[in-house]
């Protein structure tokens, strides 16, 4: 089953290990949960078509989670790293490496939670990977992948046309990167459509009867 | 780049899903319906036509003003991962201790309604009702028996809770270390410093006409009084609420300060608004809840006692025991990071379709709430915008003052700026304060709490609400509080006590707020 591979960089550069091989995906976004963690660094190792050995690529440096590495801000954001903002081609990636990097001495520990990956695989369907969110403290990581136990949204195994959220820009340069990007925006708008709050009926009563009991805790 | 297109087509979304349910919808529609007649709209260019006449007719402004507001009062959405309640609160920490603050809250409310054999709410007999209906504009004149009941939490109980506030993943240490921080508030949220704040209250500097300072009677009106209440007219007459929200930031012209709030909140009385507020009438009418007692009882121990605002007492009930009936107000909860209490049918315990909130707008007030309405009734006298008024001011800013988040316009981030502003521009002070066990805190802590209510005297305080409006953020009264300090910080120097210190504090009624705050911001060698 592919696995993922996560190393941090503690103060005392402490370096998680134990890495697998993932099925040369094309790499489309990745989703996680911030925890304290103030930069963030991807390499992977790609497979090239000659026998020479893949080598691992940078193709994320430093990117900034917290602006501010002492303070609140940006530490339990949920954050999306794209293809498009990487620094290198993310086709046919073997494996990946998340190097976490926390500066201040104030935090007791930092890590990335609730990471999952979506690949654009050749039915152009998106499979996300979930990662046990709770890792050690320090040292090794092995982490189990589960399989998607969760089925998917019927958007993307019937990706239907519906309303669109507002017209796109014109002259959009390439239309299966752009087709990613409104696939979701859909799943987006469905989101929020189905989620939409009653209407206001102004009613705080059930048929006449306000008659309570205690406020409950729960 | 892809990803904020994809995010602004979110806004959008959302902005046009949330107008989609409002009065000003339909208003559109039966407007655009209605322009078919005008002989300018043709079939051929239906769409623009018809977009033209909205901009002739000002009906593109009002939807302009609508959307200007969402985009202030909502969040930008978050991540589509995010839980609802990440955009509640995002730091899981904070989101416990307000469950907690909560629970505390609640405990108290159950605990008095069992004590006192009172029911959360009942339904009124109709005998009663008709008295109260006709008792309805003179409400002050009861005087109910209130000795029982007691105010569900004060300031100084909420303070306690922000104190121990601690964040579970910080190095805290029970040594004093760099960790610990000097002040109060021991998390370490951001706030802005001096620098930062003066590009973020840029208008309030030494260049810039204020009113409040150059509106003073030596100042000759020529020099800028004069052409800023002719712009004010003008920005009213353009009905623009972003130019109003620009305008105000350097103070509101008196006999325009009405106008401007209602246009920068985006209030405008229409019949059914005033519907709606007598619906809240007879909902107040029809049941009686625990908590109108503690609304009379904090009226009649704050506003009623107050030489400016013992005035408005009747107008008080008629605003707060309203909003409590006033179901709208759960729309906030979304992004407030504080839940409205539960309840359930009597005998319908656990069933959902039982299920109701308690107070309707889940909202319970504490010892000081009734401060919130008092100024505004120096601007509005009539009861339906009174209310609209207030509910506004209270959805967008004042229950930032009583939840715990990590908004920079929270509580806990007003606490920390004040504490941090005060440590670093006048660290003689906060330290000589500290080592005589008054934490300066523990004084600033009720003015800010009540954005100054009370405090001053009601033109600095309505010169101080202009800003607020104006920049959309409460973090003026933080950088108000630091000047207070700094202002009378030669006689704090010399008391020995913290009773000392607040006898010195204790009379802010003379303060002229402009002046304080230009120079602290603008006028203080650091």
């Amino acid at each position: 089953m592919p696995r993922m591979a996560l190393t941090r960089k503690c103060r005392d550069s402490r370096l998680g290990a134990g890495s697998t091989v993932l099925n040369l995906i094309e790499l489309q976004e990745i989703m996680f949960k911030n925890y304290y963690t103030a930069f963030l660094t991807i390499r992977v190792r790609q497979h090239t078509s000659t026998h020479t050995p893949a080598k691992w690529v940078t193709c994320l440096r430093d990117y900034c989670l917290m602006p501010d590495p002492h303070s609140e801000e940006g530490a339990q954001e949920y954050v999306s790293l794209f293809k498009h903002q990487m620094l290198c081609d993310m086709g046919k990636v073997l494996e990946l490496r998340l190097i976490l990097r926390q500066p201040s001495p104030l935090w007791l520990s930092f890590t990335v939670e609730e990471l999952q990956i979506y690949q654009q695989g050749p039915k152009d369907l998106g499979i996300w990977f979930q990662v046990s969110p709770t890792l050690p403290a320090s040292g090794q990581y092995a982490f189990a992948l589960q399989s998607p136990s969760m089925t998917f949204p019927k958007w993307l195994s019937h990706p239907v046309p519906c309303e669109q959220p507002a017209p796109l820009l014109e002259g959009l340069p390439d239309p299966s990167r752009v087709s990613s990007e409104v696939q979701q925006m859909w799943a987006l708008t469905e989101m929020i459509r189905a989620s939409h709050t009653s209407t206001r009926i102004g009613r705080f009563d059930v048929d006449g009867c306000y008659d309570l009991n205690l406020l409950s805790y729960t | 780049m892809l990803q904020e297109e994809s995010d602004l087509a979110l806004i959008i979304a959302q902005i046009v899903q949330k107008l989609k349910g409002s009065n000003l919808y339909a208003q559109l529609e039966r407007q655009a319906w209605a322009s078919l007649q005008r002989p300018e709209i043709k079939l051929e260019s239906l769409k623009e036509d018809i977009k033209e006449f909205f901009k002739i007719s000002g009906w593109e402004k009002k939807l302009q003003n609508a959307v200007y507001s969402e985009l202030n009062v909502f969040p930008l959405p978050s991540h589509p991962a995010a839980p609802p309640e990440h955009l509640k609160e995002p730091l899981v920490y904070m989101r416990k201790a307000q469950g907690s603050w909560e629970k505390r809250i609640l405990k108290s409310l159950n605990s008095m309604c069992t004590e006192l054999s009172i029911p959360l709410a009942r339904k009124r007999p109709v005998g009663e009702q008709k008295e109260l209906l006709n008792k309805w504009n003179e409400m002050g004149t009861d005087e109910p028996d209130l000795s029982l009941f007691r105010p569900v939490y004060a300031p100084k109980d909420f303070l306690e809770v922000l104190i121990n506030l601690r964040n579970p993943n910080y190095e805290n240490g029970d040594s004093h270390s760099f960790r610990t921080h000097l002040g109060l508030i021991q998390v370490p949220l951001k706030v802005k410093d001096i620098p930062e704040l003066k590009e973020f209250f840029v208008e309030l500097g030494l260049t810039a006409g204020q009113l409040g300072i150059d509106d003073s009677t030596q100042v000759p009106p020529e020099l800028f009084e004069n052409e800023h209440v002719r712009i004010g007219q003008k920005v009213l007459s353009e009905q623009d609420s972003a130019a109003a929200q620009q305008y105000i930031r350097q103070g509101s012209p008196t006999a325009l300060r009405a106008e401007l709030w209602a246009l920068i909140l985006n209030i405008s009385s229409q019949p059914e608004d005033i519907l709606y507020y007598e619906q809240l009438k007879t909902n107040v009418i029809q049941h009686d809840l625990l908590v109108d007692s503690l609304i009379y009882k904090d009226v009649k121990l704050t506003a009623s006692n107050d030489d400016y605002y013992f005035v408005f007492e009747d107008y008080l009930y008629q605003v707060l025991l309203c909003f409590s009936r006033d179901t709208s107000v759960l729309g906030h909860f979304a992004y407030n990071s504080a839940s409205p209490p539960k309840s359930y049918i009597r005998g319908k315990l656990g069933l959902e379709e039982y299920a109701v909130f308690y107070p309707p707008n889940g909202v319970i007030p504490f010892h000081g709430f009734s401060m919130y309405v008092a100024p505004l009734c120096f601007l509005y006298h009539e009861p339906s915008k009174l209310y609209q008024i207030f509910r506004e001011m209270y959805v967008r800013f004042f229950f930032r003052l009583h939840s715990i988040s990590s908004h920079p316009s929270g509580i806990v981030s007003l606490c920390l700026l004040f504490e941090t502003l005060l440590q670093t521009y006048l660290p003689q002070l906060f330290y000589h304060l500290r080592e005589i066990g008054a934490q300066p805190l523990r004084i600033s802590f009720k003015w800010m709490v009540r954005a100054f209510s009370g405090y001053l005297a009601t033109d600095q305080l309505l010169l101080l609400w202009d800003r607020i409006l104006g920049y959309n953020s409460l973090e003026i009264l933080a950088v108000l509080a630091a000047a207070v300090f700094a202002f009378r910080a030669v006689n704090l120097m010399e008391v020995t006590s913290l009773a000392a210190a607040e006898a010195v504090l204790a009379d802010l009624s003379t303060l002229k707020v402009m002046p304080l705050l230009q120079i602290f911001l603008f006028a203080t060698v650091t």
